[in-house]
């Protein structure tokens, strides 16, 4: 519990953090950023947890063990992202998304 | 502790020491016997699959977080049964294309693990497991789609999957921290409880329900399908369309059928649009492709539509005639896929326009992309008849007439695409047709299966009454 901060803030700084992440997944054209913006994703999710444990359900762990398990998961993630990014980097010579439409419709 | 609870997880322990044995060979087998590994690892799967057909125990273990069902451990041997032809199918591939890199391994090895998150999905009992389960299960697809390092087209693959793979389980997260707040837990059991039609628990069903949609490509969010199957090899196509789509729709279904069953009023028009887009943007698509991997990917992302037809009925019904079609098209998509592997193979061509006079000069492989194709259409005397039919009977029997009308109408649309394949492999003759070759052993054993598997399901009448029994307790 933070004090002179309710809930209701929290949960709205982590909804604007998954929108904005949403967005730049959108927007963004470089790989690499849209990778940043997925995590801004996971991160919004992992204080959604952390909060919701503390604030509303104190007497058991669950969101923050989950927390963690999102944690562990998103790096495993990433680093996977990144070796793929850095295969297709050694073909095309590039990392933008413009780049990588060989396939569409 | 009773060690007997750990018989509960019989089946993932086992695949899960299949995989460890595997790492420890590969590093003690010489580099000029690597080719064999491939054999040892289909003959230990093989074990596995008989193995797994044993009887097995009701119950649940970990306080919870991990339980098994009649149902569960049926379509977990499902799912082995359909990996183990997908590797029958594949070994030529890996014999001919991959020994010689020294990645033979590497491929089984990520495979079984995609396999294993499957199992662990399926059986959770609360998010977290469920969580674990769903990146565990697409985490190594998404190595395996950039598999062919030497291919551009093969990381383009990749990237596209494992990006929107990372933005499907990341929405998929915020859907799950909704229901957290409105169920007080992350259990199965206790949410199935406190849960009630508020604001917050819709928002947290919507965005969860986004999240799953995106692993069975349901349409607003199926943009990664189509790119992916075209660019990956083509065994992880057939494993994405087959495998990874299964196992989402089961428990997309055992979420929204116990712990979402409240909201059973607001998931239901969900449903029912979902359907209808998927049906038809699926079907539409379709009709102007012509590679044939795109086109079975336009193909399975309106076959998902139907699917949702039978989740659309809520009951023993829809669970049934769910899982019976999932079990037909696994078999047919297999079929589909394993003859397009074999001509790719052989000849390196994947257009449709390149199949024309397959007939003459191939006459077996042109049968059974016909049955296969078929039994995707849903002609009677094959099984996809059956399971279109009887998925319409658990949409009908809630009333919904419209949307089983307008499904007919998409059989009658896919039914020129999938004409339009096999005229061009009976009534076409082509100058330069893909010459006669015979396919290996596995390929053969595959492909043979598979049509067996799609002409006796459809007649064997006492599978579906079994399938309905066991799907009384979802739970």
């Amino acid at each position: 519990m933070i004090a002179g901060i309710s809930i209701y803030e929290i949960l709205t700084l982590t909804t604007l953090l998954f929108f904005i992440g949403v967005y730049g997944f959108i927007t963004r054209k470089n790989l690499i950023s849209i990778l940043i913006s997925v995590e801004l994703i996971m991160n919004a999710s992992v204080v959604n947890f952390v909060i919701i444990n503390k604030y509303l359900y104190p007497d058991a762990l669950q969101g923050v063990l989950f927390s963690i398990f999102i944690i562990a998961v998103a790096a495993a993630e990433t680093a996977l992202a990144i070796a793929i990014i850095i295969s297709l980097y050694r073909q095309i010579g590039s990392v933008e998304v413009d780049e990588t439409e060989t396939m569409k419709y | 502790m009773d060690w007997n609870s750990f018989l509960l997880m019989r089946q993932e322990i086992l695949l899960l020491s299949i995989i460890l044995l595997l790492l420890i060979v590969e590093v003690f087998i010489s580099k000029n016997k690597k080719g064999n590994l491939i054999h040892f690892a289909i003959f230990l799967f093989g074990i596995h699959t008989a193995v797994g057909l044993l009887a097995m125990e009701e119950g649940s273990i970990f306080g919870g977080m991990f339980h098994t069902t009649g149902l569960i451990h049926f379509f977990k041997n499902v799912l082995n049964i359909g990996v183990f032809i997908l590797l029958l199918q594949s070994a030529d591939w890996l014999q001919e294309k991959i020994v010689e890199h020294q990645r033979g391994t590497e491929f089984f090895v990520l495979l079984f693990s995609s396999l294993l998150g499957m199992y662990f999905m399926v059986s959770a009992g609360d998010f977290l497991m469920f969580f674990i389960g769903l990146e565990l299960s697409t985490l190594p697809v998404a190595a395996l789609a950039a598999y062919e390092t030497a291919k551009s087209k093969s990381s383009e693959a990749g990237i596209k999957l494992i990006l929107s793979a990372a933005l499907a389980s990341g929405v998929a997260l915020f859907g799950i921290s909704m229901l957290y707040i409105a169920g007080g837990s992350i259990y199965f059991n206790d949410i199935m409880q406190t849960i009630t039609t508020s604001h917050l628990s819709i928002l947290g069903m919507v965005i969860l329900f986004s999240g799953l949609a995106f692993k069975i490509s349901l349409v607003p969010f199926h943009f990664w399908t189509a790119d992916v199957y075209e660019g990956a090899p083509i065994s992880v196509a057939s494993y994405l369309s087959v495998m990874s789509k299964g196992a989402g729709v089961f428990i997309l279904m055992i979420l929204l059928f116990t712990i979402l069953r409240p909201l059973l009023h607001i998931w239901e028009n969900l449903v029912y649009i979902l359907a209808l887009t998927t049906m038809f943007i699926g079907n539409l698509f379709a009709l102007r492709q012509n590679n044939l991997k795109r086109f079975l990917a336009f193909s399975s992302i309106a076959q998902a539509g139907f699917i949702l037809l039978g989740i659309i009925n809520g009951e023993q019904l829809g669970v049934a005639t769910v899982i019976y079609f999932v079990l037909i098209y696994v078999f047919s998509n297999l079929a589909a896929f394993g003859v397009v592997q074999a001509i790719s193979l052989q000849t390196g061509k994947e257009n449709i326009s390149d199949y024309e006079g397959l007939y003459r000069t191939n006459p077996k492989l042109s049968l059974v992309m016909m049955l296969a194709l078929f039994s995707l259409a849903g002609i009677p005397p094959v099984a996809g008849f059956f399971g279109k039919f009887f998925l319409f009977t658990a949409a009908a029997a809630k009333g919904y007439y419209l949307l089983v009308f307008l499904a007919v109408v998409n059989v009658t649309v896919s039914l020129y695409y999938y004409l339009l394949v096999v005229r061009a492999m009976f009534l076409r003759t082509n100058e330069h047709a893909i010459p006669h070759f015979n396919s290996k052993l596995y390929m053969k054993v595959g492909l043979v299966l598979t049509v067996l598997s799609i002409l006796v399901l459809g007649l064997y009448s006492p599978l579906y009454e079994y399938i309905f029994e066991l799907s009384k307790n979802l739970m």
